[in-house]
């Protein structure tokens, strides 16, 4: 047996001190979600779960109102941003692959002139149009409504990129022979290119479905009713300027609720979710 | 650039085409050149009319000394969140790819805070580092040191730039992997056969060879910092205290939405504009090179 040196035990120290730098701020929030808003207002938050737990859970999951205020209910916090992130997932995903399939698979005039058109959109992020985009969702009556939250969002350049490489990759004598076998594009698209996307499908959702959950500025402009409220952008509010006697139990516990299904995504679609990821940028 | 086999069809691309391009064309195009007309006119104070002012409303920001100190908030944050981001994530990379026990779990454990939102970053950060709440907030101040971000303006900066460096890293981490993972281990094994050790190795070969992969990163990062961090922000200090966290896209929001100046934010929105395409146009530039050389 060889001895352990000390310094074949620096990687490890290394990274388990990462680790814990990125678990630790998870862990206090876990533990704060089980004890009294009193325990954690005094900053005397202990290391070890307390009893509260269930009750502070129940409370911000129905609304009740807290000590301090009256909150949106976590349930209907959570049902918005799910809405919100699968139209957004669902539809650009569906968007991209019919427009990707029109590029890739069609000749027809201004082929390249729309491809521009959508290529562009990469270069335009919501951020930096926020106002006007705004105004047209505000024209178009869609303020407070699903419709406005994830239209504006779903029409995407690097999903129609991604899918239109890979049907790039697609051998022209698959083509051929659904052709011979009197396949028309409808058909062609439904049976053979669907089921081949199908991995690129599930890598995509992953990150999409994450991608929308996610969103702040974007649903702080377009929502302004509590029963609109998205969970990320509920969570700021509720903790307004920080001060110390907030309610501190039911701000924990609408965190772990916040971060517990993009997490879920992640650690169970780990393999799909990188792959997506590191074949969608590049 | 297109399969050589096609089908033939008058009107079915373009209708697979409409949904996207419609989308397209209402929520990204009309409301990009609404910016970038609402930034040569200046609107009177009941929106009636609108006169053409060229730039009036880009050397109106470009003057604004509080402009100028956003600017320099922003470049500092950016440069702070990419430099940190990169640098954390390159050294664990590196260390969970070399052969050592767990490496998988490590990954596991290093690539879960992807999911989180950057405002959501900052909530846990609030619950640290809060001065009356937080175990470390509370404890620097017990030692003595006269901690709160809420009213000194370096401390806050401090704050948001650890923040939204902490949420990167893992996005970071997941490039690097994925780059280290392509470098051919015989080659690593010829160096070590020829005597380099570990860190001369990482330098001059590893390093070297991940210069795509870093490159990469460097660009989405900074695109990171410029926007997606207005959540970290709005959540963690609100710009504040005085300006000393505001970056550019926090600014536009303020100007646009708080103070409801159009035109100066639609200036704003148009200078964003350009070093979007700027970055975006370097990154591309980039990636056809290495295309044409691998």
């Amino acid at each position: 047996m060889k001895q352990t040196r000390f310094i074949d035990l620096v990687p490890h120290i290394v990274l388990i001190v990462g680790v814990l730098i990125f678990a630790y701020p998870i862990y206090v929030t876990l533990i704060g979600s089980t004890w009294d808003s009193a325990t954690i207002g005094r900053g005397g938050l202990p290391l070890w779960p307390g009893g509260q737990g269930a009750a502070n859970y129940a409370q911000a999951w129905a609304g009740e109102a807290g000590e301090r205020a009256i909150y949106t209910p976590v349930r209907t916090m959570m049902l918005n941003s799910l809405v919100m992130a699968l139209s957004i997932a669902v539809g650009k995903i569906a968007i991209s692959i019919l427009s990707a399939y029109a590029v890739a698979f069609f000749r027809f005039p201004l082929r390249m002139a729309f491809f521009w058109l959508i290529f562009i959109t990469l270069m335009l992020p919501v951020e930096v149009r926020i106002i006007p985009t705004y105004k047209v969702v505000a024209d178009l009556g869609l303020i407070n409504t699903y419709a406005g939250l994830a239209i504006p969002l779903i029409a995407s350049a690097t999903a129609t990129l991604l899918f239109r490489q890979f049907f790039l990759t697609i051998p022209d004598e698959l083509l051929e022979a659904a052709k011979i076998d009197g396949a028309g594009p409808v058909r062609f698209f439904i049976d053979v290119l669907l089921p081949l996307s199908r991995t690129n499908i599930a890598a995509l959702f992953v990150i999409l479905f994450i991608y929308g959950w996610n969103q702040y500025l974007w649903p702080l402009l377009v929502t302004s009713s509590g029963d609109m409220e998205t969970i990320v952008t509920g969570i700021t509010k509720m903790i307004g300027t920080g001060e110390s006697a907030n309610d501190w139990h039911l701000i924990m516990a609408t965190t772990v609720l916040a971060m517990l299904p993009p997490v879920a995504v992640v650690v169970l679609m780990q393999r799909w979710f990188v792959k997506g990821l590191v074949d969608s940028e590049k | 650039m297109q399969r050589r086999v096609t089908f033939d069809n008058r009107l079915l691309p373009y209708l697979l085409l409409a949904p996207q391009v419609a989308v397209t064309l209402v929520f990204f195009i009309w409301p990009a050149a609404n910016a970038i007309w609402q930034s040569v006119h200046l609107q009177d104070a009941f929106g009636l009319r609108s006169e053409f002012v060229w730039f009036e409303n880009f050397t109106h920001v470009l003057g604004d000394p509080n402009y100028l100190d956003t600017l320099k908030v922003t470049v500092v944050f950016s440069i702070a969140v990419t430099v940190l981001a990169m640098g954390v994530a390159l050294l664990l990379a590196v260390l969970a790819d070399s052969k050592i026990k767990g490496a998988r779990a490590y990954k596991t454990l290093l690539i879960w805070p992807y999911a989180l939102a950057p405002a959501v970053a900052a909530v846990l950060w609030i619950f640290i580092f809060n001065p009356d709440i937080g175990s470390f907030g509370k404890g620097l101040r017990a030692l003595g040191y006269d901690w709160d971000y809420r009213l000194n303006g370096g401390q806050a900066l401090v704050m948001v730039i650890l923040a939204a460096s902490w949420k990167q890293v893992s996005y970071n981490f997941i490039f690097f992997l994925a780059g280290l993972q392509a470098i051919p281990r015989s080659v690593m094994e010829a160096a070590g056969i020829d005597g380099a050790g570990p860190v001369r190795r990482f330098w001059t070969i590893t390093f070297p060879l991940l210069s795509p992969t870093t490159f990469f990163l460097l660009v989405v990062d900074v695109v990171y910092a410029f926007f997606e961090t207005f959540g970290t922000i709005h959540a963690l200090t609100q710009g504040g205290p005085g300006k000393a966290t505001e970056t550019l896209i926090f600014r536009v929001y303020q100007d646009g939405v708080v103070n409801n100046d159009l035109g100066g934010s639609s200036a704003q929105s148009v200078i964003l504009m350009v070093i979007v395409i700027a970055l975006t146009a370097v990154q591309f530039r980039f990636v056809e090179r290495k295309v044409h050389y691998s």
